[in-house]
């Protein structure tokens, strides 16, 4: 067990190691974009990027930015956005508000979901299944930002319960106290309902698969046999082990989730790492670009070795690694 | 029987003795009655069945033939532009009283602007208020303001404009006007005593600026506009000759010096004012029309998203095709040869599979974008890392049947890895591998409406023919408390697409595997 744990914890950090040095060097052959900003700014940027050897040849420069990181987790500072501002300490400041809102659309999936999976599974093939099926495939397909506009348009517009746009925050203040407020969750309403709509469905999806494979094995008939309820039997013998592939599932999308924001970040404007990531892009600060695209390839990793693993924590019958 | 043959001995019995039992019957299996039902037949037989699925393939067939069709309909193409009729709303029925689908809004506006839009219809005949649902007052900055409710005709309140043409397109278009007898222009304006001297909808008397009723129209006794068109004698070299508007004294006789004045002698021409609706019928040959209705910059909307669903349609099948292609080859030799082989090419796929696509488009696009085109770019970004699914599906399937039996005869009978692979293999596992495909399109086009929304790759370029439903719900997006419709029918059309192919993709999923049928809600 241990030995798989690391053997799969050794190989996403060379994958990432890999991704992050051919994203390194295709960014490196780019021209260096030029510099903006007022002179004082200018100077300390060009400076920082002498220091940092942007004008040296690209192999040495990949080994200056490894041992950079290696050393000191510097991955150098804002050029055209947040200029001279340490990349790390922006995407702290940043974090905190992606983290948030992807919690509360996890707090608010979970219970549904499930609910709604088991209540599915246990009306099998009657009306109630076929409504939720549907709404299930709809919300499945349907992309988020779709669903995103449509909320902002009937309850941003129309109805105008929310604000369009969620608050700012207070780079000065406690961050993680301002993004657990209960000003910031009201104004991250729609964000959260439009991230929450997917989640449910897929949640449903799964529970509701699992569920009623489950409800139909000897085991359950064993148990209505020995005189349990229905009720009983669902809750004590179905539903656990459902919960064996139900469970992982949740982790996974927990962790994946943080990557999955990106759009919707950016239709709210929540002050959070998609809506940073995408203005890096199209003002191509570079920097900010590695730092956050080495902090998404490594959620992906880190999900999918989570989501294997958990299997054997949940259910020790399932052997990992085992051949 | 003789005692001779059954001396003989049995062992030794010489060859031409043997004759058939029954040399006059041909024995076989017996036919079989019924016909045989094909792998092929019986997944769509099952298909078939699935209404979801069908419903699903439906779908896909009207998106597809919407997108191809689209451009012949419609009147306009994906360059045209015109910006006297951005936003307006789309209209299918002529009927503007309905006030479904036709080109009209429910609209507030104050007494002024409510005052212009039906003066429109009083100069012209061309209606904009439809209908009056009544006014409400309220107070601004401590005073009382009035504001009027109606059905608007967003077409015809395009209105009046100055338009300055040559003296050849002046005369073309009195010549127009006397053969249709459509007034297209219209008298010129007292522009000093104008409300606002650059709009050419303010014909009639106002209260001036300053005053507390700016804007405001001025009645007679009956309650009637007062015109201020420019009057003066038309002297004999006068450019125009054509239709006059009722109640123009120069009708009976243009060379009254009260006769209205049509035109403006500027440097290049003249300048005129037209009813934009009737110019733009000259000028293009038909009427504004815009059944989705148009963009900000007016453009045709229809025509559009029509254009951004090909263009989805295109991609995602293309690169399904090739990414089928490849991770069936990819597939196959892991699969097939197993061992060392399928070890390292598995780890190279771990790898490849830790990449995000984010970071794949937008390095290709960095990098490609100038030599290979925005497109070109986006196609080797999702090819890149798009098989790998298939690849996967591809090698569970090859592990699945090169153990059975048949695999074993046919190899021992002598086929050659090529054969076996080919005939005996990836026949079984082609349903599967359709299936994948089939499920990749949605991922596709989901993909690539988000970064060409997102603005990451630029797909918004219709004076070339190309625009992506995602660059149109950004700009639907601008717009939404204002225009919803440029963002909604982008919208709906993506969210169909999406759920139609996963409709279809999952009825082939379950036709050609109905063991994992269910397992997805």
């Amino acid at each position: 067990m241990v030995k798989y744990v690391i053997k799969r914890l050794l190989l996403a950090a060379l994958t990432l190691f890999i991704i992050m040095s051919m994203c390194f060097i295709l960014i490196k052959l780019l021209p260096l974009p030029a510099i903006v900003g007022n002179e004082a700014t200018r100077e300390i940027i060009e400076r920082r990027r002498e220091a940092m050897g942007y004008y040296r040849p690209i192999m040495e420069q990949f080994f200056l930015f490894w041992q950079r990181i290696f050393t000191t987790f510097d991955w150098g500072i804002g050029e055209s956005m947040y200029q001279t501002q340490s990349v790390m300490e922006i995407i702290g400041q940043k974090l905190p508000a992606t983290i948030g809102v992807n919690i509360y659309s996890l707090i608010v999936s979970i219970p549904i979901g499930l609910g709604l999976g088991i209540f599915a599974a246990v009306k099998k093939n009657k009306w109630q299944d076929h409504t939720i099926s549907t709404l299930v495939m709809v919300f499945i397909s349907v992309p988020s930002f779709v669903l995103a506009f449509i909320i902002q348009y009937v309850f941003c517009y129309k109805l105008g319960w929310f604000e369009l746009h969620a608050n700012n925050i207070e780079t000065t203040q406690n961050i993680w106290a301002q993004v657990f407020s209960p000003a910031m969750f009201v104004s991250m309403i729609p964000a959260i309902a439009s991230l929450a709509f997917g989640t449910i469905a897929s949640f449903t999806r799964y529970t509701r698969a699992e569920l009623s494979e489950v409800l139909t094995s000897d085991y359950m008939l064993l148990a209505r046999t020995k005189g349990l309820t229905r009720r009983q039997a669902t809750v004590r013998h179905a539903l656990r082990n459902a919960m064996v592939v139900i469970f992982p599932m949740i982790l996974g999308n927990f962790i994946s989730v943080l990557a999955g924001s990106l759009i919707i970040e950016q239709i709210f404007g929540i002050p959070g790492i998609g809506a940073l990531y995408v203005t890096s892009i199209s003002v191509r600060d570079y920097n900010f670009f590695m730092a956050i695209s080495a902090f998404y390839t490594a959620i992906g990793l880190v999900a999918s070795i989570v989501i294997d693993l958990s299997y054997g924590f949940i259910d020790p019958r399932i052997r990992i690694g085992a051949k | 029987m003789t005692k001779d043959t059954l001396n003989q001995d049995i062992m030794n019995i010489p060859a031409e003795k043997f004759t058939f039992a029954q040399a006059d019957k041909k024995l076989g299996d017996k036919k079989l009655q019924t016909k045989p039902v094909s792998y092929m037949r019986d997944a769509w037989r099952r298909f078939a069945k699935n209404k979801a699925s069908i419903v699903g393939m439906v779908i896909i067939a009207v998106l597809i033939l919407f997108s191809i069709i689209a451009p012949f309909v419609s009147q306009y193409s994906i360059e045209y532009s015109d910006g006297a009729y951005r936003n307006v709303l789309p209209k299918i029925s002529a009927d503007a009283s309905g006030g479904f689908w036709d080109g009209t809004e429910r609209y507030e506006g104050s007494l002024a602007v409510y005052e212009r839009e039906y003066a429109m219809g009083v100069e012209s005949g061309r209606i904009v208020v439809q209908k009056v649902y009544g006014r409400r007052t309220i107070m601004v900055e401590g005073q009382a303001r009035t504001l009027y409710s109606y059905r608007r005709d967003t077409y015809n309140a395009v209105g009046y404009m100055f338009q300055t043409i040559t003296r050849d397109q002046f005369q073309a278009l009195q010549d127009y006007q006397d053969e249709t007898g459509i007034q297209v222009i219209y008298p010129m304006l007292d522009k000093d005593e104008m409300y606002a001297s650059t709009n050419a909808n303010y014909w009639y008397q106002t209260y001036a600026e300053g005053s507390s009723h700016a804007g405001e129209a001025v009645f007679d006794e009956d309650g009637n506009y007062i015109p201020l068109y420019r009057t003066g004698r038309a002297s004999s070299y006068s450019l125009y000759d054509s239709l006059r508007i009722a109640g123009d004294p120069g009708i009976e006789d243009p060379d009254s010096s009260d006769a209205y004045v049509y035109y403006r002698v500027v440097q290049g021409g003249v300048e005129v004012r037209v009813l934009y609706y009737e110019y733009y019928v000259y000028m293009n040959g038909f009427e504004p029309y815009f059944i989705f209705g148009a963009t900000g910059t007016g453009g045709d909307l229809f025509v559009q998203v029509a254009s951004g669903t090909r263009f989805s349609l295109m991609l995602a099948i293309g690169v399904a095709v090739v990414n089928l292609i490849i991770g069936a080859i990819y597939g196959a030799i892991e699969g097939f040869y197993g061992g060392k082989t399928d070890l390292i090419m598995e780890r190279i796929l771990d790898i490849l599979n830790g990449v995000p696509f984010m970071i794949v488009a937008v390095l290709f696009n960095m990098h490609l974008a100038d030599s290979l085109g925005v497109v070109g770019a986006l196609i080797f970004a999702f090819v890149l890392t798009g098989w790998i699914g298939t690849a996967a599906t591809v090698r569970m399937q090859f592990y699945r049947f090169k153990k059975q039996e048949y695999v074993l005869a046919a190899r021992t009978l002598g086929a050659r890895d090529r054969r076996l692979i080919m005939k005996h293999i990836f026949p079984n596992a082609l349903g599967t591998i359709i299936t994948s495909a089939a499920l990749y399109i949605p991922s596709v086009i989901f993909s690539e409406t988000s970064l060409a929304y997102l603005g990451i790759i630029n797909l918004n370029n219709p004076s070339e023919g190309l625009i992506s439903l995602g660059s149109l719900l950004t700009s639907g997006q601008a717009a939404i408390a204002t225009f919803p419709h440029i963002m909604l029918f982008p919208a709906i059309i993506i969210a169909l697409l999406m759920i139609s192919f996963n409709l279809f993709g999952n009825g082939l999923r379950d036709a050609f595997n109905p063991s994992l049928r269910g397992s997805d809600g």
